[in-house]
């Protein structure tokens, strides 16, 4: 491809990210550095060093540690069997662990809610059996329900990135270590875990990430005074309308993670080690020894239980209104809740979510594609920079970009507030960096011998092109376009800010009910997570046919 | 009319020439090897011809014409690349009719010729099979008939064995060349392996550094490879030197005659040499006193290695007959037609 067509290629998403992007993220900086117009450094100290800010923060850390060391503790055991272990139904074990990562945080909340909530089945058989009065077990509102989710959340994180590593380890290198006089566990300190450790190091960076930004989970399971920094933006936005001191919390938030990210970037190029990698058939054997095979049992019960129980209890909980089960929580969807906080029929939201889905499959499926054209297309240190600035809005958590939106396009000279395009193109600029992780390798892993192999056998360059690229670049897109769809059918944190109250979206809607009292609204929120739960994992499952073995996106 | 003609074909990478001045000429129906180690310049030379890359001066002529100018799709040669390069979004057939369908072949006949090329390459049948679930040497084999379908002018194959393993690089060479010979095909056949070469090739070019370093028929270098290098690529090990005069070569291991005909004037000094494995043998009158060092038995044959005072140890290829053992005395003599003058 000619420098002029990626250039060409190149304008649209830059575009994109400079007017929805960095134009957000510098009215938030200037309304933190300058609150009633007048620059005042002064106030951003001032909020940054308050008590409050930094019991925020040492929470929000504090909460994300305990959340990646526990992931940590329940997912490696897991990636080791599924590693190096064959079982019966394990792609679709393997396919079922990652439901979890990609099921939407609301659904997460609402799952432990009806888990280990006042309404969870527990409590509804003690009612029964000795009346209104009777004690209730709760676990929503502590630090366990919390680290739970957390844990549900995330654990596919590791299964996936450490497990898929390490299942094209040689496992040989162990075994040598083992002949050479190493007990099992020093041959794992010695041989193994070195190898690991930067795969290890990825998937703690990507969990420290998503748990220090989470806010679905903390804002659906959290009591008051477990705010993370995430949940406390939205609180001074929302609740105390203190739009300076948000803003400040907003820069502490996208630096901090700034800097873990550059952290984990270096750590891991420091910690590489060069190796000669085997497919992961090879690797995996049966389990032979009693032993292991209870080991295997054991794990594989425990993943099982952990990743399926929630959702189980999920759905049982959308048919239980009252005494018994029924169809009154399903069947009264279609009705406009009898109290104020949802302002439309609860169905209304699948609408509204299919649609912004769809409008931001276009726009960021497009934008993605022609970035990841121009970027996989050529190499260089401009392409490269390209790529990582694309990527900047990973960093950034999605409240930050709620409330960029919300400060910066509220008002003259740009004003979207009202309208309907406004939450698509949130959901676009959230989904923009996945859409090009999951295009751009596919575009730029496509052997340019193939091309040549084209030319050799008659084809002119545009004919070439059309033959060996177009196909593979179409499939990709198709996976983007997927991953976008998937995204803003879940995305919370940008629309809670956006989202008019006349239009919500599922997660929205879900969050919005679970506030009303009563067992009605309650139940309604389950089958509308429920809806959510399925229609996130058709999207899943059509991208995973769709991308056969390509690079994951992340 | 030569089928392909290089006449001062230079290329370089980045300061560095790759082709320093290549004049060749491939005749019509002539298999001509391109052997030689890895960075010599192999694939870059086929490339060219390709029109992959453009040579940094020189000229290219295909059929007597110049082809500077003709882009690659327009050339119509045939090229197998290394590791194949099927496109793995296309089936068997997908692949082996892709060069007949950008040619604008009508649909019946590309399917007639696919299956006749596939059924050439012995894998009748194969059309509907995703290229990603063949073997290494079914690939090979796709590869080929997809190289085949468009009946370029001239075949070039880059290290076709390079990825396959030891059984099948024993009997595919054999199979390729019958192909070839069948077909009355004009091939450029780029290896790194002097044993594939010789078994493939009515000719063989030696290519070193940028530079034909030999060319000949297989026999021809076999019985007298001309340089140092080419014997060594070869696999000869017994190269010494020795000054000439008298109508003998006076090396490490003493005078040795040389036929009239072989022997030219007395040189100003050491002349490069090589003794075939043929040209030593067990003598109890010869002139060479030695210490068997070494016994190895390669099949066929024995080797004998064989300590000489004061020169490098000679090797004797022994078929029947009594068998020395390590450490014991013997006398060898060196056949003069087995013995090959070189240049450096």
């Amino acid at each position: 491809m000619s420098r002029r067509a990626a250039l060409l290629l190149a304008l649209p998403p830059a575009l994109f990210l400079a007017v929805f992007f960095a134009f957000p993220v510098l009215s938030i900086v200037a309304l933190g550095v300058a609150p009633d117009g007048v620059p005042d450094p002064g106030a951003l100290v001032r909020t940054w060093t308050s008590s409050s800010t930094l019991r925020v923060v040492a929470w929000t850390i504090g909460l994300a540690l305990a959340a990646t060391t526990l992931t940590l503790l329940a997912g490696l055991p897991a990636a080791w069997v599924f590693a190096r272990f064959r079982f019966p139904g394990k792609r679709l074990l393997r396919a079922l662990l990652t439901v979890p990562f990609v099921l939407p945080s609301v659904v997460v909340g609402a799952a432990f809610l009806a888990l280990l909530g006042p309404r969870s089945p527990l409590n509804a058989l003690l009612t029964a059996i000795a009346g209104p009065d009777a004690p209730q077990v709760r676990l929503d509102g502590t630090t366990i329900a919390i680290l739970l989710a957390s844990v549900f959340y995330n654990v596919a994180v590791v299964l996936r990135l450490v497990g898929g590593f390490w299942a094209h380890l040689d496992p040989r290198a162990e075994e040598a270590a083992r002949v050479l006089g190493a007990s099992p566990w020093r041959a794992f300190r010695e041989v193994t875990w070195p190898l690991l450790r930067p795969a290890v190091l990825s998937a703690v960076s990507i969990v420290l990430l998503f748990t220090l930004t989470s806010f679905g989970i903390v804002l659906v399971l959290g009591g008051p005074g477990q705010a993370t920094l995430e949940v406390e933006i939205w609180r001074r936005t929302a609740l105390l309308l203190d739009l300076p001191a948000a803003a400040a919390l907003s820069i502490l938030q996208v630096g901090g993670v700034f800097l873990l990210l550059l952290a984990s970037a270096r750590a891991q190029e420091r910690l590489a080690v060069a190796q000669r990698l085997r497919p992961a058939a090879e690797t995996e054997r049966a389990p032979r020894t009693r032993r292991e095979r209870f080991v295997v049992g054991t794990v594989l019960a425990g993943l099982i239980a952990l990743v399926g129980l929630p959702l189980l209890i999920l759905v049982e909980r959308s048919f239980a209104v009252g005494a018994g089960y029924g169809l009154t929580a399903w069947t009264t969807l279609g009705s406009l809740p009898q109290r104020a906080g949802l302002f439309v029929p609860p169905a209304e939201a699948i609408g509204n979510s299919l649609l912004f889905a769809f409008a931001t499959l276009l726009v960021a499926g497009s934008l993605g594609l022609s970035a990841a054209l121009a970027i996989g297309s050529r190499r260089g240190w401009l392409p490269q920079t390209f790529d990582a600035l694309l990527m900047l809005p990973v960093g950034t958590s999605a409240v930050t970009v709620g409330f960029g939106f919300l400060v910066a396009l509220g008002e003259p000279p740009l004003d979207l507030r009202t309208s309907i395009l406004l939450i698509p193109l949130a959901h676009a600029l959230v989904a923009l960096p996945f859409v090009i992780r999951a295009t751009a390798p596919v575009i730029r892993s496509i052997d340019p011998r193939l091309r040549e192999a084209a030319a050799v056998l008659g084809a002119s360059p545009g004919r070439a092109w059309r033959e060996v690229d177009a196909p593979i670049v179409a499939r990709a897109a198709l996976v983007g376009a997927g991953f976008a769809f998937a995204i803003s059918l879940g995305e919370f944190g940008a629309t809670l800010f956006i989202a008019r109250p006349a239009t919500p979206t599922l997660p929205v809607a879900i969050y919005r009910l679970l506030g009303l009292p009563g067992p009605l609204p309650f139940a309604q929120a389950m089958a509308l997570a429920t809806i959510l739960l399925v229609l996130t994992a058709i999207s899943v499952l059509a991208i995973e046919r769709l991308r056969g073995s390509g690079p994951s996106p992340f | 009319m030569p089928a392909l003609e290089l006449r001062g074909v230079h290329a370089r990478y980045a300061e560095r020439e790759v082709l320093t001045g290549i004049d060749l000429a491939v005749e019509e129906g002539e298999v001509v090897a391109l052997l030689g180690p890895s960075g010599s310049g192999k694939t870059t030379l086929l490339r060219i011809v390709a029109g992959l890359e453009q040579p940094s001066a020189g000229s290219v002529l295909l059929d007597g014409r110049e082809v500077a100018g003709v882009p690659v799709h327009e050339r119509g040669v045939g090229l197998m690349f290394q590791d194949y390069a099927l496109f793995p979004h296309r089936d068997v057939a997908g692949n082996v009719g892709f060069g007949l369908r950008m040619a604008g072949r009508p649909a019946g006949e590309i399917r007639e010729r696919v299956a006749e090329v596939l059924a050439l390459v012995g894998l009748p049948g194969f059309e509907g099979r995703s290229v990603a679930r063949l073997s290494g040497g079914e690939q090979q084999r796709v590869a080929l008939a997809r190289a085949l379908a468009p009946r370029p002018r001239i075949l070039m194959l880059d290290e076709p064995m390079g990825s396959l393993d030891r059984a099948l690089r024993e009997r595919l060479p054999d199979e390729l060349a019958a192909i070839f010979r069948r077909l009355g095909l004009t091939v450029l056949y780029v290896t790194h392996d002097q044993d594939e070469a010789l078994r493939v090739a009515d000719r063989i070019v030696l290519l070193a550094g940028g530079r034909i370093e030999a060319d000949g028929s297989p026999e021809a270098l076999w019985s007298a490879p001309p340089t140092v290098f080419a014997a060594a690529f070869l696999g000869f090990r017994t190269i010494a030197h020795g000054e000439l005069g008298d109508g003998a070569i006076r090396g490490p291991w003493g005078p040795i005659p040389l036929p009239a005909a072989a022997a030219p004037a007395a040189s100003s000094g050491p002349v490069p040499f090589l003794l075939r494995p043929d040209a030593v043998r067990l003598d109890a009158a010869g002139p060479i006193a030695g210490t068997v060092s070494a016994r190895r038995f390669r099949g066929d044959h024995v080797l004998l290695v064989v300590a000489v005072a004061g020169a490098p140890d000679l090797e004797v290829e022994l078929r029947g007959g009594p068998l020395p053992a390590p450490g014991d005395p013997v006398r060898l003599a060196i056949d003069p037609a087995g013995v090959v003058l070189l240049r450096d």
